[in-house]
């Protein structure tokens, strides 16, 4: 009897895990997904305390109300620290996942470059052949002497290839990896199920992975690279001042004259990127947007695929400053129009607009699709200071005759102008 | 006895019925999507119940009680979050 009951409660808590990503589709139908995400676990955990050989219920309760007690304060996190959140929590077990994150945190000690060496792949691949190799030695022989020994050294390889394996990916492709990430999750459940003969493990742990495989396979589309490149190619090892042929200067434009030139404009495109995130820029932008939407400026957000951190960085920091996600379109759909567009507003991006990607063969970001910003007519760039961005490319975008920079941090520059629109909207 | 073949076979379907549902997602909705995928994937929940809650020696189910407390936190944490998220997207 408790038998059927289990059974019945994985099929129903499978089918409730496919609704749940089903309704993921549209942002009308997505909280539905999660209420349905929230009754497929309470019927895997209900089920499965009913059986019959759970006997200590005391330590069940102990630990399931301590988790509520640590994890409802965690999902309090701001949402700029969601990828770090992600990339921790989910991974607990994978010490690839501490090294991304304190690479996300910009943690001192942990170089920002991706770090290669001669020989890299080499060494990895030997560590992890040494631990695949002590693995089958456990599993053929568990009684020996030697076992446990072999078993430390597994779990020790295991971390120093985990670190290893992360220290030559640049923080450009932190959403590739943080998806992989994501998908081993799940794998790991998959074998968890395979190992306990227990099928929701199976189907849930498989409806996670395939995710994380979509997610990391459109974010190495949008890079123009393949998926052994991103975790065994290191990116961003900078071919030195490529353009030292001719060094053009940076013009400056002030925030009057910025503001001038929004105001004018018919179409305005903001492109944002991971530096609108870190200075938490997001509701000046909307006072922007506002601002200029007031005065019959169409805005429009062009959303790089590979923009911030993590997936969908940017839409969620937009969502979050209550943007409408109507205002917010794809590379794809906006590149046709950049022409028609009088001004480009970049807020803290810098690979995804640089134009070396196009033509420049030696470039690491060769061939990665980038939204076209210089081809709008004007394009305005805000940035934090005058160094190259995440991937350390110098990005020609800046020196373009028909761009104005202005410097500062973000969220300053475009209060700055929310500041002077506002004042100045009574004089028109 | 464990039947590894419809295990297998099980895992197979529910990879393909995965890419198809993932397939459709918006992409707006990425960041939620992972936060989602991640609380699911402490699925993993059904195990530890039955390591910290069976009769097995305490050192096991202290480490089940461990990892229970673990994914709990995952469970909890990611769909409030998730949901957070998803509060936030306004048509207009």
């Amino acid at each position: 009897m408790t038998h059927a009951i289990a059974q019945l409660a994985a099929v129903l808590a499978t089918a409730l895990f496919i609704f749940s990503l089903h309704w993921m589709n549209d942002p009308k139908t997505a909280r539905r997904g999660v209420i349905a995400g929230v009754t497929a676990m309470l019927v895997a955990v209900g089920a499965t305390w009913v059986q019959p050989e759970i006997v200590h219920h005391g330590w069940i309760v102990l630990a399931i109300v301590a988790g509520f007690i640590v994890g409802v304060p965690l999902s309090r996190v701001p949402l700029t620290a969601v990828p770090q959140r992600t990339a921790l929590l989910g991974f607990l077990t994978f010490t690839g996942s501490l090294m991304a994150t304190g690479k996300l945190q910009e943690v001192n000690w942990i170089p920002q470059r991706p770090v290669t060496y001669p020989g890299q792949n080499f060494v990895n691949i030997g560590v992890l052949a040494i631990a695949v190799a002590l693995g089958v030695l456990v599993v053929v022989q568990p009684t020996a002497a030697w076992s446990a020994h072999a078993f430390l050294t597994i779990v020790g390889l295991a971390l120093l290839f985990g670190v290893l394996l992360i220290i030559p990916i640049g923080g450009a492709d932190m959403p590739t990896v943080i998806s992989i990430l994501n998908s081993y999750a799940g794998l790991s459940a998959v074998a968890m199920g395979f190992v306990l003969n227990n099928k929701l493990l199976v189907t849930a742990g498989a409806l996670d992975g395939s995710s994380g495989l979509i997610l990391s396979i459109i974010m190495c589309r949008a890079m123009n690279r393949s998926f052994t490149n991103v975790l065994f190619g290191a990116f961003g090892t900078v071919k030195a001042a490529a353009v030292a042929g001719e060094q053009k200067e940076w013009k400056e434009e002030t925030v009057e004259g910025a503001a001038q030139l929004l105001e004018q404009a018919r179409l305005v495109v903001i492109i944002p990127g991971y530096g609108m995130a870190v200075a938490q820029a997001q509701h000046r932008v909307r006072e922007l947007y506002d601002q200029l939407t007031k005065r019959g400026v169409t805005v429009k957000f062009a959303i790089h695929p590979v923009a911030g951190r993590m997936p969908g960085h940017m839409n969620v920091l937009l969502a979050e400053a209550d943007i409408p996600y109507t205002a917010l379109v794809e590379m794809d759909e906006v590149n046709p129009e950049m022409p028609q567009c009088d001004v480009a507003l970049v807020i803290g991006a810098n690979d995804v607009v640089n134009p070396a990607a196009r033509y420049a063969k030696d470039s690491p970001i060769y061939g990665m699709p980038i939204i076209d910003a210089d081809k709008a007519r004007t394009v305005l760039a805000i940035k934090r200071s005058k160094k190259p961005g995440f991937a350390g490319i110098d990005n020609e975008l800046y020196v373009q005759d028909n761009t104005w920079m202005l410097f500062g941090d973000a969220k300053a520059v475009v209060g700055d102008l929310v500041k002077q629109l506002a004042g100045g909207s009574g004089l028109h | 006895m464990i039947d590894y073949w419809s295990m297998l076979f099980v895992f197979v379907l529910a990879t393909f019925i995965g890419l198809g549902v993932i397939r459709r997602v918006s992409r707006l909705l990425y960041t939620p999507l992972m936060s989602l995928t991640n609380a699911i994937s402490a699925i993993a929940v059904v195990g530890s119940i039955v390591v910290t809650g069976a009769d097995y020696p305490t050192p096991i189910r202290v480490l089940g009680a461990v990892a229970l407390f673990a994914s709990t936190t995952n469970i909890v944490s990611g769909f409030l979050i998730t949901d957070r998220m998803l509060k936030m997207f306004k048509k207009q």
